[in-house]
């Protein structure tokens, strides 16, 4: 077995032997816990936007495979449109109207993913660009959290399936009262709208967080089941740990720096950055993506903190409570140029080249 | 006019083998920037076209009197010129799409499109020839932009030339068609990554159309004769 210093950055060097196939049934395999989480407090909305974004993703790829002439089988058997379906489809608030969900899947695949060549050439995350033209495009859809099932007001639940099957696909208005007593916000969000009260204060006021343990009811467990989902990836190597560390351990150092020890102008523990929104989504599932991040272990340190250092301002002074895909989309546009001043030392030389330098 | 710009070329230039927005890509700032409807499309483009004809025509007027080494400034204090007086024109007429267009017609300026056909062919050409080269292409860069945004106004509000009375006056209150429900709206179309996504997809559009052509007209040039096993050498008679 290989030291872990010795291991190797990118290509071109030893092969595991596991096909693109194996490795994307992996990354489907740790999606699992946190999906889990998701379906425990929030119900069956999170399994149709499962359903929907894998359908629509297979039937779009296989038709813009067929127009673009491929072999149709060859390139489904690969699961990359199933993981980039499950990616965004686990964004996607629960109970979503289905025309949301199958348009940014189609966007996602369709224009993402296949109008730039492909898999392996697409220069954005394909799940985080159909995300982010979601958010900008239908703000209020996207923004329609549900409360956790554990803390809804007596009387109230989630909506059963065939319910839930209704609100998805029919938007009858008799429907909508039934929203008012499962909607609510995300931790994020509401922590944005704290005005003047110290943390503790405010903690205690809002039952999603004075019921939670670290960082709102419900969301600290999601975020826990995709850290353990990315933990078995690091075990299996499917990739290496640099750019997720980096990215979280950005984020804690800025939300130690200016969490200001829970004072009224906090801007919000390092608990609740590390384990509310999309943090643990984005840190093993998202930045680790092979195409669209850098290329060497050292770029992926700068890429992931990149990303953690932008997930803060987003969240901390934008106007959005989550940042994660767009922080995503901005290294992504940086990726290339991280990789063109982070080349390693080849074997042979002396010392690293910058890409910059004349071949002799 | 040398031979090489019979009038017949020019128009061709100018509305589809070279044009501003989709060959050249000149003038991209205004043309992703206003094209969210219609009526703002149109109303750029034609105030675009009537500057690129007025500095097409004075460009030329005054080629040789203008040394090389001061070029550059002369032609942009005369497009300059032509650009405050649409926005005059504008200002009167037009006030609300003037108001909405804001700060994209004193931009016309700096559009690359205009300066570029002043320098590469008015101050090279006769003045009836700058004056077609002028319209073609200002004909072709406004085709572009109402295409980018009937595009995107279909795609972002699902209507085609709402507020058309902002150019045309009263007449045209009603002029808005919905074609897509109401309470339909998709704003990425709208906001500036639509711009950039229906440009490439209208570039691709015209490319892959060129691409057929050409083997269209390839294969016309070899007939290919069914059954033929010998090189012939005579013509072939029908």
């Amino acid at each position: 077995m290989m030291h872990a210093s010795q291991q190797p950055g990118s290509s071109p060097h030893t092969h595991t032997g596991r096909s693109t196939a194996r490795v994307m049934q992996l990354v489907l395999l740790a999606t699992l816990p946190g999906i889990a989480a998701l379906v425990f407090y929030f119900g069956w909305g999170v399994l149709i936007n499962l359903l929907l974004a894998s359908l629509t993703a297979i039937v779009a790829e296989a038709a813009i495979l067929k127009l673009r002439q491929k072999p149709v089988g060859f390139y489904l058997k690969d699961y990359s449109a199933l993981v980039t379906a499950v990616l965004l489809a686990v964004a996607l608030p629960p109970l979503a109207p289905w025309w949301l969900v199958v348009t940014g899947t189609l966007f996602a695949i369709v224009i993402a993913k296949h109008l730039y060549g492909g898999l392996g050439y697409n220069p954005f995350n394909p799940a985080m660009v159909g995300y982010v033209v979601l958010l900008i495009s239908f703000p209020v859809e996207m923004t329609r959290w549900l409360t956790p099932a554990t803390i809804l007001d007596s009387g109230a639940n989630l909506p059963g399936l065939s319910q839930s099957l209704a609100l998805v696909f029919t938007s009858s208005p008799a429907l909508d009262g039934l929203w008012d007593g499962i909607s609510g916000a995300t931790p994020l969000d509401l922590f944005k709208h704290n005005s003047g009260q110290l943390v503790e204060q405010f903690y205690q006021g809002e039952v999603l967080f004075s019921e939670g343990r670290w960082a709102g009811v419900g969301w600290e467990w999601v975020n826990l089941g995709f850290l353990a989902g990315g933990i078995f990836l690091l075990w299996q190597r499917i990739f290496t740990w640099h750019a997720p560390v980096a990215m979280l351990a950005m984020l804690l150092l800025l939300a130690l720096i200016f969490h200001d020890g829970g004072s009224s102008h906090s801007l919000g523990s390092p608990a609740l950055h590390l384990l509310s929104g999309a943090t643990m989504l984005g840190a093993f599932f998202i930045v680790t993506d092979p195409v669209t991040s850098a290329t060497s272990n050292f770029g992926r340190l700068i890429y992931g903190a990149l990303i953690g250092l932008l997930v803060y301002i987003i969240r901390a002074w934008g106007s959005y409570p989550d940042a994660v895909a767009f922080a995503v989309l901005l290294a992504n546009f940086a990726a290339p140029f991280v990789d063109y001043y982070t080349l390693p030392r080849s074997y042979g030389h002396e010392r690293r080249r910058r890409a910059t330098e004349q071949q002799e | 006019m040398s031979n090489t710009n019979t009038y017949q070329k020019l128009v061709v230039d100018g509305l589809w083998k070279n044009n501003p927005a989709l060959v050249q890509l000149l003038g991209l700032c205004p043309l992703l920037a206003v094209t969210g409807s219609v009526v703002n499309a149109l109303g750029l483009g034609l105030a675009t076209l009537l500057v690129l004809v007025g500095s097409n025509i004075v460009v030329s007027l005054v080629r040789r009197q203008v040394s090389d080494a001061v070029r550059l400034p002369a032609f942009v204090m005369i497009i300059a010129t032509f650009t405050t007086c649409t926005e005059l024109l504008m200002k009167a007429y037009t006030y609300e799409l003037y108001t909405v267009l804001g700060i994209f017609i004193p931009l016309i300026v700096t559009n690359c499109a205009i300066l570029g056909r002043a320098e590469a062919f008015a101050s090279k050409n006769g003045v009836w020839a700058s004056a077609v080269d002028g319209l073609m292409m200002g004909i072709g860069f406004a085709l572009v932009l109402l295409a980018i945004g009937a595009v995107r106004e279909l795609l972002g509000s699902g209507t085609l030339f709402a507020d058309m009375q902002l150019l045309f006056g009263p007449v045209a209150e009603n002029w808005t068609i919905r074609i897509l429900p109401g309470g339909y709206h998709f704003l990425v179309a709208i906001l500036p990554p639509g711009a950039f996504l229906v440009t490439g997809f209208l570039i691709a559009l015209k490319n892959s159309i060129d691409h057929r052509n050409e083997k269209r007209a390839a294969a016309k040039r070899q007939p290919v004769v069914a059954g033929s096993k010998r090189i012939r050498t005579t013509e072939v008679a029908d």
